[in-house]
């Protein structure tokens, strides 16, 4: 069993800032993080791994700094990992990634695809379904358990809003998961040594079955019109008194606003 | 492609066990008035199984035209068989902008769409507006979301692919007011169905939570967090809800501690929320709890650390011990209330 599993590098967004007097982001000393819902999708395929004995590669689209979330991949026992990174790909929108990611897995066997649900900078939950279309394969999307059966297809648990489903999937297909299902392990110590002996692939976009037109910026449909930070609300009164006094004023402001 | 050949407000009224949920009406409002900003009209696709009779509803609350695909096949939501379908219909119509809720069937079927499509789709937005461009004066679909965790909000276009697409979290867009007997029309769509791609099959659906009513759709919400503590802090808040008449709502870490069911969790991973009144009782208020509130009409923060991010949010904030403040203020509203 072949599984390729799509991972991004993402700043953890928890520990970013915004600059108050500029409006931007404070980038500097934002630590770099494999994607925490992908990183739930690599531990899907290698629980398959350890318990039908897959052969599991990690791909990820990004610069060449990415290169340590597929040593980290490694550490956690993958077997191959490629980086596609090429001026070509660059300002792609969820579109041009997703056929940039099916161009390079199109030249791969494999008989399942993993993502993650989402990636924590962009939160759209896009690149999965996206790419498993260009693929002509079907998905299933926000994944909290797979099982193959002994006829060969997949049964998948999904979890929306209100419910749990089950589903059977027949041949390959792209399944989207979500890190609160799989918790990672960790990398072993052994792998995080071995992990910088072994190769990175790196690929551009002459490696890849894609039309270069629909890569990158220019194959975007979608562009930032702008980006602004959140508009700050107008401060509110705030009171440090004793508990009787609290309660005189939120009965106060509950009366003055008529909501008793 | 010629953009001129692609007109109307498309909106995919998205139903539950035949229950056309409220989200399709959140988008339905806002594509009303996008589309008399562009003297266009709204179209609302609906996809389900004996589901015909509810199209009049959909008329009434601001539709134009129901597009109604009746069909065993889609009595449940399955992506490949509602992508076909809605595929068909847009490649014949060819509509300017495309709507669906962003709720897990929305995430699905959209961007399997968009590929389809080749175009453009923006997820999660908080604010679609039609602007006059500075050059031109051609109007244009703009298209607001939050990024970087919320940390950042982006504009984002679609200029040169139509459809235009986005999809647009619950609670966020606000209903347009029933007109009863508003008239409008009804077209059948017969889809011509490829069975040899349907590779999914649903076995079960497991509902769960019984949650009888929504704290979407709740005038008054006593949420809580990491400072309630457990159970019978929850208690506590369910008894202030009771006097104000309102709903008990959860931080994620209350839910994720396993006090609280998923489906009263307010925030990024939860629900968006706009009651009159919001109070957060021991809630930091880190900003994925807060994009899904600060909308609230009024805000009333109980926290013991004057330095937590949610009074930053709050119109009232109050510093102190929750555990006391809101049975004593429990107590004095019932009393209020007996006068």
């Amino acid at each position: 069993m072949n599984i390729i599993v799509c991972i991004k590098q993402v700043p953890d967004t928890t520990e970013i800032k915004i600059d108050p007097v500029k409006g931007t982001l404070i980038r500097d000393g934002v630590p770099s993080i494999m994607n925490p819902d992908d990183k739930g999708g690599l531990e899907l395929a290698l629980r398959m791994k350890d318990q039908y004995g897959a052969h599991v590669t990690v791909i990820t689209m990004g610069p060449a700094q990415a290169d340590v979330i597929l040593r980290e991949a490694f550490a956690m026992g993958v077997d191959r990992a490629i980086l596609l990174s090429d001026r070509k790909f660059a300002g792609a929108d969820t579109l041009a990634t997703s056929y940039a990611l099916a161009g390079a897995i199109k030249t791969l066997d494999y008989d399942l695809i993993i993502a993650g649900r989402q990636a924590i900078d962009g939160d759209t939950a896009q690149v999965g379904p996206e790419m498993a279309e260009h693929l002509g394969l079907p998905q299933v999307s926000y994944v909290i358990d797979a099982e193959k059966t002994a006829h060969g297809t997949l049964i998948v648990k999904k979890e929306n809003e209100d419910s749990t489903q089950i589903l059977e999937v027949e041949g390959k297909c792209v399944l989207t998961v979500l890190a609160s299902a799989f918790k990672a392990r960790y990398m072993n110590v052994a792998g995080i040594v071995e992990a910088y002996s072994k190769e990175v692939e790196v690929w551009g976009a002459d490696k890849i079955d894609v039309d270069e037109s629909k890569l990158g910026l220019k194959g975007s449909p979608t562009k930032v019109f702008k980006s602004f930070p959140k508009a700050m609300k107008a401060p509110g009164e705030i009171h440090e008194v004793s508990e009787e006094e609290a309660v005189e004023i939120i009965v106060r402001k509950l009366k003055e606003k008529h909501i008793i | 492609m010629d953009k001129k050949d692609y007109k109307n407000v498309y909106v995919f009224a998205e139903q539950r066990g035949g229950v056309i949920q409220s989200v399709a009406y959140e988008l339905l409002g806002k594509a009303r008035d996008l589309a008399d900003a562009l003297g266009e009209k709204v179209v609302v696709l609906l996809l389900g199984s004996d589901i015909k009779n509810q199209a009049q509803n959909l008329i009434e609350m601001g539709a134009d035209e129901v597009i109604v695909a009746d069909s065993p096949e889609l009595k449940d939501y399955l992506t490949e068989q509602y992508s076909q379908v809605v595929y068909q219909i847009i490649q014949n119509n060819k509509p300017n902008i495309v709507l669906f809720g962003a709720t897990t069937i929305g995430r699905d079927l959209a961007p399997r769409l968009a590929s389809r499509l080749k175009t453009g789709l923006t997820a999660d937005c908080t604010r679609l507006e039609i602007e006059e461009k500075e050059d031109t004066h051609e109007k244009e679909f703009r298209m607001t979301r939050p990024a970087f965790g919320g940390n950042l909000m982006a504009t984002i276009i679609c200029p040169d692919n139509r459809p235009q697409m986005s999809t647009v979290r619950p609670g966020v867009m606000q209903k347009h007011v029933r007109e009863i007997g508003r008239q409008g029309v009804v077209t059948m769509f017969e889809p011509n169905f490829d069975k040899s791609k349907f590779k999914v099959k649903l076995l079960e659906t497991n509902m769960n939570c019984k949650c009888s009513d929504d704290i979407a759709d709740a005038k008054i919400l006593v949420s809580g967090g990491r400072g309630v503590h457990d159970r019978e802090g929850f208690d506590k808040l369910q008894n202030l809800a009771d006097v104000l008449g309102g709903m008990v709502a959860s931080s994620r870490a209350m839910v994720d501690a396993g006090v609280m069911d998923h489906c009263y969790q307010v925030g990024q991973t939860g629900k968006t929320v706009r009651p009159n009144l919001y109070m957060a009782c021991g809630i930091s208020g880190a900003i994925q709890h807060l994009a899904g509130m600060e909308e609230s009409d009024y805000i009333i923060a109980i926290n013991k650390d004057k330095y937590a991010p949610i009074f930053s949010a709050a119109d009232l904030g109050i510093v102190g011990d929750l555990h006391k403040i809101v049975p004593m203020l429990t107590e004095r509203l019932k009393k209020e209330m007996e006068k």
